[in-house]
């Protein structure tokens, strides 16, 4: 049975993509999308099931097999008006989201090895056919209503899921505005991941789409500090979300992670990404240069570090985690794109300390070996160091990726919000309100980290219950 | 955006105030808030602590120190110009209470910064000592502004040219063994000054705070450029500080981490001084 379907079924259609060597040393993006005529070649594979078993594994609720259909008879701007019904972020989603884990893992060809690409091909819609202007396109329905400027709801933090919330509440006539601390709009979508797998152009792109939908961008405020939640509703704001992010880097605590060459992956890809450190001396900001590189961690961030590292000139980059290959929590072809361009893994590891000059330059790391014993909580096999079996590599630069907890800023001004046990805002998992009555909260604040589309349906959510509220 | 409503130079080509309209965060603004600025579409971020703020006007003062490129293309900026992107106000503000006698130390620009936690402190009905120094008279920042908010200035400077010739911080000592209210201590200024206000202070047992001024980036918590050892942990200085208490922190590290970015930034002056840079 198994093998019959197997036969039947064509290969997905791969995508192009730019040559590992030369793309290693660049920052120009890496996977570089379906033409048309692939991606109703691979919109044709889908086999319309009756019963689609892709939307199930969407977050936010895309119906995959009707924008399929739609590609495959090249009607890409319904196709375009059928993802953005539910999907206020195509163009992102198709590019960072994990759907081996979602749509294409749920996708009734799965068992086959080659389910349908569906995120390439929404890449593809959002790609080919984006909306600027014309509201319509940008609900994916009728017309927008007329946006009412007395109801007015505020979004701090200017990630995924406040973009999200603002889509959807702009979209059906309500006023929002959205506070961002830093001096431009995006979130991790900016700062974090690189242009290489997310040209700013494309986060830029979505967040012209909601300023044509009226949505305000206030830059340089920081929520708690400039503004207080009850000076927003003072202001005449129904509502406050609250997206503020998991972006406070976690260190490790040992020996030596003070040393000048030692620095944090949110540091190091904030220079380089939010301030163009990759163009220093033209733009201001440094980077740390670093020749022969180790990169702590196993998730997208590790690999985002370890990737850009080696865009910056580093002969040699090596991936220090403490599990094996196949527990790595990157994103599956992020890690074989690192892979692919030369990365190199040092698995069943862990760093004891750093060391370096007189000058405190670093230019050493201690590890030690670990063994996978049996499972934790997490259900995976718990990794413990072999005791005496430590050893180490050269290094210039160390960059950590070990994982970040919830930004305090907002939350050590208000003191109101209640907090779970790990430090991050409670919020009502149905409706997404906080303890504090119209403030509301989701994405990485609330979940701690997570991805791009998790915190795009909690937007969607709250926006969901705020507008209920004020409709109500 | 920021525009400049005053220039005024305190040491020509080394030290400016500059009066910033910036009505949020003059409204908000207390003692020990910094804000982060950035200067141009390819400038870096650079955090500068509030000296002064008059919500009524909407305006704040900035006094800065010519340190290397971003300083010193800010001090060719002008009434009028404006400041491309100005965050705040941001870092935790000083704890400021009616408690008795508090010595406020500084040195150099930290002078400037000190301004406004000892203005702060006099509003609320402290007895403010101030202690202050620089290298020679002319180099000695803000006096008459804290004269004005100061039960008493005492002054040093290396030279001997006015007060007490040497270091600040046997002003300090002598100071604290003479009066025994002295409930608290604060220092801003250079490094070396720093600890040694914390070893100064320390046998007289007050608590005493010290405003680290470790390299930043986003200001926000974000990134941990800023991180500082106070106690043995791993502590964010934009967030959780500037003001930690002195005798807990390691100065040496923080001297260390401030030479993180040197040859860069040398280059990136080197280039602006031969205008091959905006
Ligand atoms: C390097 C990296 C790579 C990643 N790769 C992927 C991937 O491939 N796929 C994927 O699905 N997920 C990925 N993620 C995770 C994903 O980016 C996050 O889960 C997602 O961005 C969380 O969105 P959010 O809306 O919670 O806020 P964030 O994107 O975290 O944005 C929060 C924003 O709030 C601002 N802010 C914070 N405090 C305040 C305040 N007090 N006032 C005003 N503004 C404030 C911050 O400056 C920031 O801009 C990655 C994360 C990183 C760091
Ligand atoms: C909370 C805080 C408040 C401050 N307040 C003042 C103030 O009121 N007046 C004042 O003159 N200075 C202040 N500083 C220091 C000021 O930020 C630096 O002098 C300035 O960033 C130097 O930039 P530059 O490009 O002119 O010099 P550069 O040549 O780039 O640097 C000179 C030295 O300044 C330090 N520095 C460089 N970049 C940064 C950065 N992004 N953040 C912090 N330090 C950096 C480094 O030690 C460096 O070696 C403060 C710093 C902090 C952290
Ligand atoms: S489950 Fe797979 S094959 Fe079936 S409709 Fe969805 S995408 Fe097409
Ligand atoms: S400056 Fe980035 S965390 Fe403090």
């Amino acid at each position: 049975m198994q093998k019959k379907t197997r036969t039947r079924i064509s290969p997905r259609v791969s995508m192009p993509m730019r040559d590992a060597v030369e793309r290693g040393r660049m920052f120009s993006e890496v996977a570089l999308g379906y033409s048309q005529e692939q991606a109703v070649a691979e919109a044709g594979r889908c086999l319309q099931c009756k019963k689609p078993t892709c939307i199930k594994g969407c977050p936010v609720d895309v119906d995959c097999k009707s924008f399929i259909r739609m590609v495959a008879r090249k009607d890409l701007k319904g196709a375009f008006a059928k993802i953005k019904e539910t999907n206020s972020l195509p163009a992102i989603c198709g590019r960072v989201c994990p759907q081996e884990n979602q749509c294409e893992k749920t996708c009734k060809l799965r068992p086959t090895g080659q389910p349908i690409a569906i995120g390439r091909l929404e890449r593809f819609v959002a790609d080919n056919y984006y909306a600027r202007t014309s509201c319509e396109e940008e609900t994916g329905g009728e017309a927008c209503s007329v946006v009412d400027e007395s109801r007015k709801v505020a979004a701090i933090g200017s990630g995924p899921s406040s973009l999200t919330l603002a889509g959807y509440l702009a979209a059906n006539g309500v006023k929002v505005s959205v506070f961002e601390a830093l001096h431009s709009p995006g979130g991790v979508l900016l700062y974090g991941i690189p242009e290489f797998r997310l040209p700013k152009s494309v986060v830029q792109r979505e967040i012209d789409s909601l300023k044509n939908l009226q949505v305000d961008f206030l830059c340089n405020y920081v929520g708690g500090m400039s503004v207080t939640l009850p000076e927003l509703f003072q202001q005449g704001y129904k509502a406050v979300f609250l997206g503020v992010g998991a972006g406070l880097p976690r260190f490790m605590k040992l020996p030596g992670e003070s040393l000048i060459g030692v620095y944090s992956a949110n540091e190091y890809l904030t220079r380089v990404n939010l301030m163009y450190g990759y163009k220093f001396p033209e733009y201001d900001t440094p980077v740390p240069p670093g020749k022969n590189v180790v990169v702590i961690g196993g998730g997208n961030v590790a690999m985002d570090a370890a990737r850009t590292a080696l865009r910056l000139g580093a002969e040699r980059v090596r991936v220090v985690y403490r599990r094996t290959k196949g527990e790595m929590p990157a994103r599956q072809e992020e890690l074989e794109h690192a892979l692919e361009e030369g990365i190199e893994l040092e698995i069943l590891s862990s760093p004891l300390s750093f060391h370096g000059d007189d000058q405190g330059v670093l230019n050493k790391v201690v590890l030690q070996r670990m063994e996978l014993g049996k499972p934790d909580e997490s259900g995976r096999r718990k990794p413990e160091p072999i005791e005496g079996d430590t050893f180490s590599l050269e290094t210039d630069l160390a960059i950590m990726a070990v994982g970040t907890g919830a930004n305090m800023v907002l939350t050590q001004t208000t003191p109101e919000l209640k907090l779970n046990q790990r430090n991050y805002i409670w919020a009502d998992p149905e409706t997404g309100e906080t303890s504090m009555n119209m403030v509301f909260a989701g994405g990485d604040i609330v979940t701690g980290a997570a991805t791009v589309v998790e915190a795009m349906g909690a937007g969607r959510r709250a926006a969901r219950e705020i507008l209920r509220r004020l409709e109500g | 955006m920021g525009i400049i409503i005053q220039k005024r130079a305190l040491i020509p080509k080394r030290v400016t105030e500059m009066t910033v309209k910036a009505p949020v965060i003059a409204s908000k603004a207390r003692p020990g808030n910094f804000v982060v600025m950035r200067l141009h579409m390819k400038g870096e971020r650079i955090p500068l602590t509030i000296a002064d703020a008059d919500p009524e006007k909407g305006h704040i003062v900035i006094v800065y120190l010519v340190m290397g490129k971003t300083t010193a293309l800010l001090d060719t900026m002008n009434e009028g110009d404006a400041i491309l992107d100005i965050c705040g106000p941001l870092g935790r503000p000083t704890r400021i209470e009616k408690k008795g006698t508090v010595a406020c130390v500084g040195g150099g620009t930290g002078i400037a910064a000190l301004h406004h936690i000892a203005k702060g402190n006099f509003q609320v009905g402290n007895k403010v000592v101030s202690v202050i120094g620089a290298r020679s008279k002319d180099l000695l920042l803000f006096k008459p502004e804290l004269e004005k908010i100061s039960h008493q200035v005492l002054v040093s400077t290396d030279d001997g040219s006015l007060g007490h010739k040497g270091l600040v911080t046997e002003v300090l000592k002598e100071y604290l063994e003479r009066d025994p209210e002295v409930k608290e201590g604060i220092g801003v200024g250079p490094v070396p000054m720093m600890r040694a206000v914390a070893e100064v202070a320390q046998p007289f047992g007050i608590r005493t705070l010290v405003s680290l001024n470790s390299i930043m980036v986003d200001g926000i918590g974000m990134c941990g450029s800023c991180r500082v050892n106070v106690g043995g942990e791993i502590r964010f200085a934009c967030v959780e500080g500037p003001e930690f208490e002195a005798s807990q922190v390691d100065f040496d590290e923080l001297m260390m981490r401030l030479q993180a970015f040197r040859s860069q930034e040398k280059k990136s002056m080197e280039l602006f001084e031969k205008k091959e840079l905006l």
